[in-house]
């Protein structure tokens, strides 16, 4: 009891710490502009350059601006943000981050792993330094994101190739092992209601079967026992769940049986994001540069 | 009757067999893989820090020629991480841990005074080569910022799910893996340099 205390004191302890911090806001599309810092006319034609650039090299440019970072740092906003949108594509790792807090005057070019080759920390530094800084020292921010885009632009120019096909997103589903798993236990108990020794020898091949293939290479003398185990599960399983059908004499009707109960085929969820903008799934490391004006 | 809870008992040991394999020693093996792979890039991105360090002195030299203490402080630094052998299986030996934390912490710290002694020559702080190391070197810090940060993640992953039943048993009877090390909190120095102008 004390010791369940004690924890939810530190429990609450931890909560302010958790909740610190400036959240990251929604990625809508290659700019997102919450600070309100570019007119409506040159925000179209970023986001033409960055549709066309994504098109042809496949790298993926996305600009934020926030009004402010609420005292945290800009590096680490700026990873928490990549890690959360996760701009660029998958292996390729092809994304850039550039980021602007309006109220603190601060810049970061974020870079994904893919791109750091070419555009370096020093390379991104230069951006800021030379294409960015000197046009939000006047006040002219549409300048600042027209030159400091393309600066980007022609800095990742020709890493990457966009592929012929769209990339494909991966779909999010069962995980295999179980779906492989419910799989053999819902054959096993249709050939075990057919037959129970036919169950059983279903059961006693198809265990070690699957521990050996799907988790990892066991020994002889463990797929030995599994077959056993295999055996015994598929001789006795049908007997359990089907139970009520053979001798409480049709208390219940297999519809509603374990096994075959509505939700164990159907949940796979397709990956759609309905035609949303969205990152492709690009890691960072850190890689870029900060600076302010 | 028997029968049956002897299945019972069959069914049951398939299902802790199921697991012990399945959940626990598989999420151990890759969860330390995913640690060794997160103190990879810690290490190369310290390692990032250590090249950069004969450049950046070697501009400084030229316009700071009487800060030679501070010069000395960082190439010595160097050269102890440098000097320091680093053992394959350091992410499980908290002696040789906490030594390579503090030869990078003693790095940091000597790196740091530099950059506030660079803070009163302008002339440097107005050449393009230092500007440059400058951003490689911020660039570098925060490199290592995330690779600690990830490799924290990953080691409290790690030695969560070895300690958890019943991975704990799977651990104590077939993989003895031990608990990682993870980055402390510096003394003193509790942050990275600021390298800000």
């Amino acid at each position: 009891m004390k010791k369940i205390f004690l924890f939810f004191i530190l429990w609450l302890a931890c909560l302010p710490f958790a909740a610190f911090g400036l959240e990251v806001p929604k990625l809508e599309g290659y700019v997102n502009d919450y600070a309100g810092m570019i007119s409506p006319s040159v925000r179209s034609k970023i986001e033409k350059d960055l549709r066309a650039f994504e098109e042809s090299d496949s790298t993926q440019i996305v600009i934020l601006t926030v009004p402010s970072l609420e005292g945290e740092n800009i590096e680490e906003f700026g990873i928490k943000v990549a890690e959360a949108w996760k701009v660029g594509h998958q292996g390729k790792d092809n994304g850039v981050l550039f980021i602007v807090s309006k109220q603190e005057r601060k810049v970061r070019i974020e870079v994904g792993r893919g791109l750091e080759g070419k555009l370096t920390d020093l390379m991104a530094g230069r951006i800021i330094d030379q294409a960015i800084k000197p046009r939000f020292k006047q006040g002219d921010f549409d300048g600042g994101f027209i030159t400091g885009v393309s600066a980007l632009i022609a800095g990742a120019r020709g890493e990457f190739k966009a592929e012929k096909s769209p990339i494909q997103r991966k779909q999010k589903g069962f995980p295999p092992i179980l779906t492989l798993l419910i799989f053999l236990g819902v054959f096993t108990l249709i050939l075990g209601s057919i037959s129970r020794i036919l169950g059983g020898i279903t059961a006693a091949i198809g265990l070690p079967a699957f521990v050996y293939l799907a988790i990892l290479p066991v020994g002889i003398l463990a797929i030995f026992l599994l077959a056993l185990v295999g055996l015994g599960a598929g001789l006795f399983l049908p007997s359990l769940f089907l139970s009520g059908v053979s001798q409480r004499g049709g208390h219940r009707d297999r519809g509603s049986g374990f096994f075959f109960g509505p939700g164990t085929g159907s949940s796979i969820g397709g990956g759609g994001f309905n035609g949303g903008f969205s990152g492709g799934g690009g890691s960072f490391g850190g890689g870029g540069a900060s600076g302010d004006w | 009757m028997r029968r049956g809870s002897f299945f019972v008992k069959l069914v049951l040991s398939a299902f802790v067999l199921a697991a012990l394999s399945g959940c626990g020693y598989n999420t151990m093996q890759k969860n330390e893989e995913a640690v060794k792979a997160a103190w990879g890039d810690v290490e190369a991105s310290y390692q990032r820090r250590n090249d950069l360090i004969p450049n950046l002195v070697e501009v400084v030299k030229t316009y700071a020629k009487h800060e030679r203490e501070t010069l000395t402080a960082v190439t010595e630094a160097r050269a102890k991480v440098g000097a320091m052998q680093v053992p394959k299986n350091i992410i499980d030996d908290p002696k040789a841990f906490s030594q390579f934390q503090e030869a990078q912490a003693g790095m940091s710290s000597a790196l740091s005074r530099l950059m506030v002694v660079v803070e009163r020559y302008p002339d440097l702080k107005a050449n393009q080569n230092f500007q440059d190391l400058q951003h490689q070197l911020e660039g570098t810090e925060n490199r290592i910022n995330v690779a600690r940060t990830r490799y924290n993640k990953a080691v409290e992953v790690f030695n969560t799910s070895i300690r958890v039943f019943p991975n704990n048993l799977t651990n104590k009877f077939l993989l003895h893996l031990t608990l990682k090390e993870p980055f402390k909190a510096e003394a003193g120095a509790a942050k990275a340099p600021q390298v800000k102008f």
